[in-house]
């Protein structure tokens, strides 16, 4: 059985739709991504499969369980958590309270104890910087934070969108080894990104959408080598 | 000498209840933008709860406290879930109108059901007296309200760095639906903020009352229109920018009632509000607001 499984996801805000019928699957151990251009409907999709937009149709189950319908809060404890576009770290909160936010998810206080060990081990430049407010760390700096507050509530699959985006280049590195430490250590990951290329080059599987509807779908490997990728991004431009 | 320091213990304990109030506010506003003009009627419930103690049962100074901020723990978390609940997430017109609404029936329902008249509040008597503080006579009211109000603020403050509940409070005013992200309900935040704005007012009911000596059903109008004045100065949204305004707005006013020439105390209030526009035009966003956002 599939780890998350989405069937029929149509997204829609007013008479906007912004996804249409489209159906995904995430196996646990896997990277999973989702590709597509500007507007495609790929924050759309993991926002929905969270539970943050109320308007949308469709099913999504998590372990079999149906979620759809499920408020965010409630989501975020059965195991999966997304690092939203744009990193939306606390600016006003310190580094340390940001993640204290983190692992409220978790009951079990000395696995949270555990996991911010093992988080400012992995991340120093945080453990340097604990005590200054989230808004005043620099866009690299914001984004490892993001990603270490969603791993606080100890994810099984964590949802990712676009954690390279306009990030100087010796981040970018950091955050794809990152994405494969964490598969290496075993959690699922479904990964939006612009970075074709990169992408396709650490994740499994991945799909592609246009204007909302599913184009293409298969092994990262296949991907490269369509040309229907090229085509998705028409006018942008492959990376 | 002797007298300023009075007038700053004068302006010190008014304030401090605009800032009670003003916190109340600015705290819900923060957490669900809503701007709720029935915060005084939670206020004047408080003080009803105080005469109902007093008279009925001649209740010890203790007792008429608990009774004062009970109420306004539990009436603010009433109004939250049966009048601003089922507008969570509407226009900010359709909250402020909600709570005009909310506001008007309350000074109704007392007015029909206890009385349009002031019902007198007997407080023991030495509450009233003066003492003696570094060689300055200073009332035991006044010194109440000040121990009251930095106690009441020293405790909020602790609530809102030391505890996971507060810091989520204050991620949730900064950002709603990511702090859902973190598994904070929403249901949680909304209430707790109202509980404390409930608390606040009951504190700030209790100083006003003992104050007046009596409670009518429109007390709680002018308190709740300064605070509103106040939390604007400070910045609407900011929390220590509501304490700060409280404060200011408090010592300018009992600053004004002292030195300004007696023909002109009838216009106190509209010098106190100039000298409000004055510091809004200097800072439109408040004393310590911030220009882009709202916290
Ligand atoms: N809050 C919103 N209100 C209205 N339209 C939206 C909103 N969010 C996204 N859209 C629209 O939905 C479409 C998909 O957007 P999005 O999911 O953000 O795409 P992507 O993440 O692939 O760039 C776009 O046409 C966008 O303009
Ligand atoms: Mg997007």
């Amino acid at each position: 059985m599939a780890l998350l499984s989405v069937e029929h996801l149509t997204v829609s805000y007013g008479a906007i739709r912004a996804v249409r019928d489209l159906s995904l699957s995430v196996e646990a151990g896997e990277i999973v991504a989702v590709l597509g251009a500007n507007g495609a409907g790929k924050s759309s999709t993991l926002n929905a499969i969270m539970g943050l937009l109320p308007a949308s149709e469709g099913s999504v189950r998590l372990d079999g369980r149906e979620i759809h319908g499920t408020p965010p809060e409630r989501v975020v404890r059965l195991g999966m958590t997304l690092t939203p576009e744009g990193r939306h770290v606390f600016p006003r909160l310190t580094v340390e309270e940001n993640l204290v936010l983190g692992a409220i998810p978790l009951r079990d206080r000395s696995r949270a104890q555990a996991l911010r060990r093992r988080i400012f081990e992995r991340f120093p430049v945080l453990a340097e910087r604990r005590g200054q407010q989230a808004g005043t760390l620099s866009g690299g700096e914001q984004q490892q934070l993001a990603i270490a507050r969603s791993l606080m509530s100890g994810p099984r699959l964590l949802l990712l969108d676009e954690p390279s985006l306009g990030l100087a280049p010796r981040y970018v590195d950091l955050i794809f080894d990152l994405i494969l430490d964490l598969r290496e250590e075993g959690t699922t990951i479904l990964l939006v990104e612009q970075n074709v290329e990169r992408t396709l080059s650490i994740a499994d599987r991945g799909y592609v959408l246009v204007t909302g509807q599913l184009q293409l779908s298969g092994p990262a490997a296949e991907l490269q080598a369509s040309s229907g990728i090229e085509r998705a991004y028409l006018g942008i431009g492959v990376a | 000498m002797d007298l300023f320091v009075q007038q700053l213990v004068n302006a010190i304990s008014l304030g401090g209840v605009y800032a009670l109030l003003a916190l109340g506010l600015a705290m819900v506003f923060s957490i669900m933008g809503l701007v709720n003009f029935a915060h005084g009627e939670i206020m004047t419930l408080g003080g009803y709860a105080m005469w109902f103690v007093t008279v009925q049962f001649g209740a010890p100074l203790p007792v008429v406290v608990a009774a004062s901020v009970l109420t306004g723990l539990v009436a603010a978390l009433l109004m939250e879930r049966i009048a601003f609940r089922p507008v969570r997430g509407a226009s900010v017109v359709t909250m402020l109108l909600t709570s005009f609404a909310v506001s008007v029936m309350l000074q109704v329902t007392f007015q029909n059901v206890i009385s349009p008249r002031p019902k007198g509040v007997q407080l023991p008597p030495e509450m009233s007296r003066v003492i003696p503080v570094l060689g300055v006579e200073i009332g035991v009211i006044q010194l109440t309200a000040i121990v009251m109000v930095l106690v009441s603020l020293g405790l909020i403050m602790l609530f809102l760095r030391r505890t996971t509940l507060g810091i989520s409070m204050r991620a949730a005013a900064q950002d709603f639906s990511v702090a859902r992200l973190m598994g904070i309900h929403a249901d949680a935040v909304v209430a707790t903020a109202f509980a404390i704005s409930g608390l606040l007012a009951g504190v700030a009911a209790f100083l006003w009352v003992a104050q007046r000596g009596s409670v009518d059903p429109g007390m709680g109008l002018t308190p709740i229109i300064k605070a509103f004045i106040a939390s604007v100065m400070g910045g609407l949204g900011s929390l220590p920018g509501a304490v700060v305004g409280g404060f200011v707005l408090g010592f300018v006013e009992i600053m004004l009632q002292a030195w300004l020439p007696q023909a002109a105390l009838p216009f106190k209030d509209a010098a106190s509000l100039a000298i409000v526009i004055a510091i809004l035009l200097w800072r439109p966003q408040g004393l310590l607001g911030r220009a882009a956002d709202r916290v």
